[in-house]
């Protein structure tokens, strides 16, 4: 064994500046972030993209275009009185439902509900969610087990039957659905984000950070949530969907908004009824539902593929 | 120089490990570090060897207080690091960083270059302006061979050994005063290797900071320390001067290490005593009576499994624990 075996003799081979310099000679100065990165590979995605642009149209439509209909959703025309095929003479572009309020104002309307449900409930997931997941996973030992614990128990406890009871006690009401929905859906989000914490926290850059002279809020506000972000955007992408389904199923059991509100649950139902007679108003609704529904699905996947840090 | 500078007395990490119980877990020690005691002096570089599991990293991090000590003290500087609250062990931590053995992974992948390096001096700087702050990642970037103009690339756009060099500069930013590396070119290309270890060499030189070097190549801690520990199953079986150490290793367990390392001389390669170690590494959770080495040892006799050998003096800057090293 020579005594230095590894250092290199060659004049200069120590100092592997001018090596590092070759390497990148072609560099660009600006680095791409896997943010940029993963938006990137979201753009080529042609059909998250389409999912978007979509979302966004509809969404726009739904909270902007109710200025442009002559009718409100809660105008009843008393010269009609009954469900009417589309006429733009009495401005009803989408015809009239069984008592006479314009369909389009109603979709419309039914839309704003349905986004907002969407948005608000996850939100409210969202919050809890993280919160919940993030303290667990970060402080471990028994905080953890408690809060995991109880979320178990919450899995097992039959979550439709109990927002069934929360409407039926405290009667229909727009904000407590929110809510109500929010507590159901927040479960999964906690889990979720407690794994990645979990398995952040033993990953060395968070040591590196505590022997930088990192105190636990900032390698939480640093290090952490930045890390979990990518996950729970995608996991908020899928939740909105399923949100907006429960309220469907809510509004279609009679349990969703006050009448005359709607949202497209309700419209779907009240179609159901009638759509033997006139089947627009059913299947509108429904397309628009459904169009929503797989915008959000199609868009969360493309989020995920583009997110998935095993590609970088 | 009689200022203690870093003083380890029987430290002890052991981890709790269920090894059964149903509902009421039933918890054993794992003894992964289990009574090492060393003291280290400015500027010097202390290499740490052992197998895979026998509790380098355990070590590394024990002394940094990134793991808790379940005994013994880590005194720095006269303190004794493990009797520190939160908010003194931050304080304490500016004069003691890591290095990790995986570049990558060591790196927030969200972070810049620039940002990561920075991170030590938004810690313990806060007054420093961020034009400052920028100036001084640059030059830090300079000294360990990284272009400043890659300032904001991200850590998945830099090979290897760059990031390492990112590690190393995120840990030399503050001018410690002892950093401790854990392997940190294991993960490595050979040539690669060669750069970075001389790369620490010569900061080591520049900032006349101390090393504690954890390695299980045993040619890279000849090159760049002046007295090496070898570690097993989280004991200390041999600390020497290196030359001591490599000339004349005294215990079977250095022995057949050294009796591994390839020579580059054939003849004599071939014509070397090659003591092959037998069997796997006993399980920490239930290490061997006596000393720990007896179930792998080819000197082991009936006193080795009753009587846990001390370290014991064999010379001029030589400590060994065994009992028939002079056999
Ligand atoms: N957090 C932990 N909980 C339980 N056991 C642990 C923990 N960390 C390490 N160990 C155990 O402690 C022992 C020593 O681990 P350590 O990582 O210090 O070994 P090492 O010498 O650094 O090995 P390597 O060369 O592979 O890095 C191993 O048996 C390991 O399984
Ligand atoms: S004490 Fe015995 S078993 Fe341990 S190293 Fe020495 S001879 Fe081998
Ligand atoms: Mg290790």
């Amino acid at each position: 064994m020579s005594d230095a075996p590894i250092r290199d003799s060659r004049p200069g081979a120590n100092l592997s500046v001018p090596n590092a310099a070759a390497l990148d000679k072609a560099a660009d100065v600006e680095g791409r972030s896997l943010w940029q990165d993963a938006f990137r590979r979201l753009q080529a995605n042609r059909a998250a993209m389409i999912s978007a642009i979509v979302l966004i149209v509809m969404a726009f439509v739904c909270f902007v275009g109710p200025v442009l209909v002559p009718w409100s959703y809660e105008e009843i025309d008393w010269d009609i009185l009954e469900a009417t095929p589309p006429n733009f003479d009495t401005g009803h572009y989408l015809g009239t439902d069984s008592l006479g309020r314009d369909l389009l104002a109603r979709i419309l309307q039914g839309g704003q509900v349905s986004f907002l449900v969407g948005i608000l409930a996850t939100s409210v997931a969202l919050v809890i969610g993280v919160t919940v997941g993030a303290t667990a996973g970060f402080m471990g030992g028994r905080v953890d087990q408690v809060l995991m614990r109880f979320v178990d128990v919450m899995y097992a406890v039959p979550l439709m039957f109990f927002i069934i009871i929360l409407m039926v006690v405290f009667g229909r009401n727009f904000y407590l659905m929110f809510l109500a929905i929010g507590f159901v859906e927040w479960l999964t989000m906690s889990r979720i984000v407690r794994g990645q914490t979990l398995t952040l926290k033993n990953k060395e850059f968070i040591e590196a950070a505590r022997a930088s002279g990192g105190s636990t809020a900032s390698i939480i506000a640093r290090h952490i949530i930045p890390n979990v972000l990518g996950v729970v955007i995608v996991y908020v992408t899928l939740t909105i969907p399923q949100v907006i389904l429960l309220e469907s199923f809510l509004s279609f059991l009679g349990l969703g908004v006050q009448p005359p509100m709607t949202s497209w649950g309700a419209l779907i139902a009240e179609g159901a009824q009638e759509m033997e007679i006139t089947p627009r108003t059913l299947i509108l609704p429904a397309v628009c539902l459904s169009t929503t529904l797989f915008c959000f699905n199609f868009l969360g996947d493309g989020l995920r593929d583009a997110l998935d840090p095993k590609d970088r | 120089m009689n200022e203690p500078f870093l003083q380890v007395r029987d430290l002890k990490v052991h981890f709790p490990v269920r090894t059964g119980g149903l509902f009421v877990g039933q918890y054993t020690p794992l003894k992964a570090v289990d009574g090492v005691s060393f003291d280290l002096n400015p500027g010097e570089t202390l290499g740490v060897v052992g197998e895979s599991g026998c509790g380098k990293s355990t070590l590394g991090r024990a002394v940094l207080q990134l793991i808790g000590a379940t005994d013994g003290v880590v005194s720095w500087l006269g303190t004794d690091l493990t009797s520190l609250n939160k908010k003194e062990l931050i304080a304490a931590r500016e004069n003691l960083q890591i290095v990790f053995q995986d570049p990558l992974a060591s790196l927030d992948p969200r972070m810049t270059a620039g940002d990561i390096i920075a991170e030590p001096l938004r810690n313990y700087r806060p007054t420093l302006t961020k034009a400052g702050r920028r100036k001084m990642v640059e030059d830090m970037m300079e000294r360990v061979g990284l272009l400043p103009r890659m300032i904001n690339r991200y850590p998945h756009e830099f090979s290897g050994g760059q990031c390492q060099r990112i590690g190393i500069a995120r840990a030399m930013i503050l001018r410690p005063k002892l950093v401790i590396c854990d392997e940190p070119v294991s993960a490595l290309d050979v040539s690669i290797q060669a750069q970075v270890v001389n790369l620490l060499m010569d900061l080591q030189r520049d900032f006349g900071l101390a090393l504690l070097f954890i390695s299980h190549d045993l040619a890279i801690v000849r090159h760049i320390s002046h007295r090496v520990l070898v570690l097993y199953l989280g004991k200390v079986m041999e600390l020497a001067d290196k030359a001591a150490l490599y000339a004349t290793p005294r215990h079977p367990y250095t022995q057949a290490l050294l009796s591994a390392v390839p020579i580059p001389d054939p003849t004599k390669e071939r014509n070397k005593d090659r003591i092959l170690l037998t069997g796997d590494l006993p399980s920490p959770i239930n290490p061997p009576s006596g000393c720990v080495f007896r179930t792998r040892c080819p000197r082991a006799t009936s006193v080795c499994a009753e009587t846990v050998p001390e370290l014991e003096s064999a010379g001029e800057g030589q400590e060994v624990a065994c009992h028939h090293w002079q056999d």
